[in-house]
């Protein structure tokens, strides 16, 4: 088993593994885009180190509801609470904590004119203001981590799909970040790629990095997260262990939704 | 077949090979078959095509033919067509361009003083060369030597004092060698160039420019000193201040020192293409970073910002050139204190500018749209600020995108400088044309002068259409 940031494992195997401390607090958070009500009163505590799947029909408001906690969308009512910091206008606190919260986009979003390493240590540079050979040792600790190291000089373009959402990954990590959004990581690669990047996400969930991951890949939600959260029409309809949450789901949306996903 | 495809069962034992691609028809015969041949639409369009380019020939080559180089009237350059190729036939008179051609370069510059004009042109590609060319050394290299070989000629031509020659020898001796061991020092000659350009051209000390863009130095320095928040504010109202109050004194102090004095050049001899160029580059030059600005103030979320960009861009680009032309000659004047001197070459450029920037400023927010939301996205999700997202991701592919429009509004603005001819500048079309037809021995003569000024605005326009494409040629192959 190999760690993925600098967290060492022995520790996390003997202290209880989800820490009291609470990574992220949702109260009552409301979001429209124009009269369209997307999120509904949504109330959500993610305790530090905690395993989230977010599961639900496309248009249910999963995506926006992890892109308002890096406050790539605006809320309008309520309160979001990231690492103690609540997100306002402050620009200041929204830089604060963008720079904790590391994000792993659905279509990767890497810097197409710019090579895999450069990728990789810009953010250090420039927001953590590292020195570049620092940047660039701690960027090529995580290349090797997601099993690309050798990839470092070539540019985004000239990488497969589930390299170039590998390089993402690094990416975000290198700026050593607290919790990782993850929105729809596997939904734009082949069915040959999928694994590559569960695997490295995998990696990454031992290390007991606090993670939120919107996703149809009930098998990695079954294989490593607390929790299993199912959205529909802008709210939270259910939340479970998975083993309850895939055994004994409760509302009848939520059946209906896994017969169809796991039916075929 | 029959077999394997009778069943649904079917496993391949072998991968296939790949195999070469079938050969296509070699040679000339070949070539002509596929792109001018290749049925019987194209055939006649290709039959057709050859006729006009022929009787065009036929018609024009004697002119070219015919044409006279020495001769001191375009009267006795009809006097020798007709002695030499009989009655009627008709030819051209290159002569005024070997008599006058010195007006269509320097217009009315003091003619001891050519070697002023020659130089800044060569100090010009020394100043380009490490930016245009930062990547690719061999062709800086080419591009430096053709600088200083166009610069020799130009020196031998207008028979400059030797010294003149000496010294452009060893401006670009030096110039490769540093381009070939340290060309990140040639970086200092395009930070000075402003001010020698200004210094040669326009003469007198060059101290009071130098102190005016050491004003901008002065704020950077001192921007680093005070604290991050009010960095930007500090530099700029200490660059401000330093203008206003310091500049002047600081360059009678540095005049005391060291008196550097080239007679002084007044901007209504300014000419032909000395004067294109100089509001030309000034212009190409200026418009880039205003556009910039302008395209990134028009995708901005704040409302005043946003704005201001639209109405001035919006206006700038509802106004002919020409307006603003004429704006600059006869109304700014009226809008600054009396007996304020404000060189009208200098209001030209500032007026050329803005014309330039406001379509500059569409052409790069062309660049702006056609990015993925998602590159913003990526910025915003790594914790980089505005300006570090603009400046490192977003800008480095929008400006990319949009070099073809970018070089394309540079050449449109260089050609559009020729325009200064309507209000009583000696642009180099019309201008100097003007002031050669009204001495007696060169009227009427039209095409000759055409054609001259033509082929050099040709030469310098295709040049920058090259450039982009080379430049678009690198960085497709640097970032795929």
């Amino acid at each position: 088993m190999s760690s993925l940031t600098q967290t060492s494992t022995e520790t996390l195997t003997e202290t209880p593994r989800l820490g009291t401390e609470t990574a992220i607090q949702i109260r009552k958070m409301n979001k429209w885009y124009g009269n369209f009500h997307v999120l509904r009163d949504i109330d959500l505590n993610v305790a530090a180190g905690e395993r989230i799947v977010i599961a639900g029909p496309s248009g249910s408001g999963k995506s926006t509801l992890i892109r308002c906690i890096n406050r790539l969308e605006e809320h309008q009512s309520g309160q979001i609470i990231v690492e103690g910091i609540e997100l306002t206008n402050d620009i200041k606190d929204i830089d604060k904590v963008r720079s904790e919260v590391g994000m792993v986009f659905q279509h990767f979003n890497l810097f197409p004119h710019l090579t895999v390493l450069e990728n990789c240590t810009l953010a250090p540079i420039w927001v953590r203001k590292m020195p570049k050979a620092r940047a660039e040792e701690i960027a090529m600790r995580f290349l090797e981590k997601v099993r690309i190291p050798e990839q470092a000089h070539k540019y985004p373009g000239q990488l497969s799909g589930g390299q170039q959402q590998r390089v993402a990954i690094a990416r975000s990590l290198c700026m050593e970040p607290r919790i990782m959004l993850f929105d729809e990581p596997t939904s734009a690669l082949d069915p040959e790629m999928i694994k590559e990047v569960l695997d490295t996400m995998i990696e990454l969930a031992e290390t007991g990095m606090t993670m939120l991951v919107v996703t149809h890949e009930m098998g990695f939600a079954q294989a490593v997260a607390d929790r299993v959260i199912f959205m529909d029409q802008g709210q939270i309809v259910e939340q479970n262990t998975p083993t309850e949450f895939f055994n004994n789901p409760q509302s009848e949306r939520t059946k209906l939704f896994l017969s169809q996903i796991l039916g075929h | 077949m029959s077999d394997a495809n009778a069943s649904p069962a079917y496993l391949r034992t072998e991968m296939l090979p790949s195999a070469a691609p079938p050969r296509r028809q070699e040679g000339l015969l070949g070539w002509l078959r596929e792109n001018l041949f290749s049925g019987w639409l194209n055939s006649l369009l290709t039959v057709l095509s050859l006729v006009i380019i022929w009787s065009l020939i036929r018609h024009f080559w004697p002119w070219f033919a015919h044409s006279v180089w020495r001769a001191n009237s375009l009267a006795e350059c009809r006097q020798i067509i007709t002695q030499t190729w009989g009655e009627g036939a008709t030819g051209a008179c290159f002569a005024v361009i070997r008599v006058r051609w010195h007006q269509y370069i320097f217009g009315f510059y003091p003619r001891a003083e050519y070697w002023r004009p020659i130089l800044t042109l060569g100090l010009l590609f020394i100043a380009l060369a490490p930016v245009l060319f930062s990547v690719n050394a061999n062709i800086r290299r080419w591009v430096l030597a053709g600088g200083g070989l166009l610069c020799m000629v130009l020196l031998a031509v207008t028979a400059s004092p030797d010294w003149t020659v000496v010294l452009v020898w060893a401006l670009f001796a030096a110039a490769l060698l540093l381009a070939e061991y340290a060309p990140m020092r040639l970086l200092m000659v395009t930070a000075l160039y402003p001010v020698l350009a200004v210094w040669l051209l326009w003469g007198g000390s060059p101290w009071y420019p130098f102190m005016l863009l050491m004003g901008f130095a002065v704020g950077y320095g001192v921007s680093a000193l005070v604290p991050r928040g009010v960095s930007a504010l500090t530099g700029i109202a200490v660059t401000v201040l330093w203008w206003i109050f310091l500049a002047a004194p600081a360059a009678s102090l540095a005049t005391l020192i060291l008196p550097l004095h080239l007679p002084v050049v007044q901007s209504s001899v300014f000419g032909g293409f000395l004067l294109s160029v100089v509001i030309g580059v000034s212009a190409i030059v200026l418009s880039l970073p205003l556009g910039i600005l302008l395209a990134l103030a028009r995708q901005s979320n704040m409302f005043i910002i946003y704005s201001l960009a639209v109405v001035f861009i919006e206006f700038i680009r509802g106004v002919p050139l020409i307006t603003l032309l004429f704006v600059a000659l006869v109304l700014l004047k009226y809008f600054l204190p009396p007996q304020t001197h404000f060189d009208l070459i200098l209001r030209v450029i500032i007026m050329v500018t803005l014309f330039a920037a406001a379509y500059m400023a569409e052409v790069i927010r062309g660049g702006l749209a056609a990015l993925p939301k998602g590159q913003y996205e990526a910025a915003d999700s790594l914790g980089l600020n505005y300006w570090q997202a603009q400046r490192l991701i977003i800008l480095p592919q929008a400006l990319k995108i949009s070099i073809p429009g970018i070089v394309g509004t540079f050449i449109g603005v260089f050609k559009d400088t020729t325009l200064v001819g309507l209000i009583n500048l000696y642009d180099p079309l019309k201008g100097i044309s003007d002031v050669v037809r009204s001495e007696f021995t060169w009227k009427g003569i039209y095409w000759e002068p055409f054609i001259f000024t033509g082929a050099i605005f040709f030469v310098i326009c295709f040049s920058m259409s090259r450039y982009s494409m080379y430049l678009e040629r690198r960085l497709s192959r640097e970032h795929r």
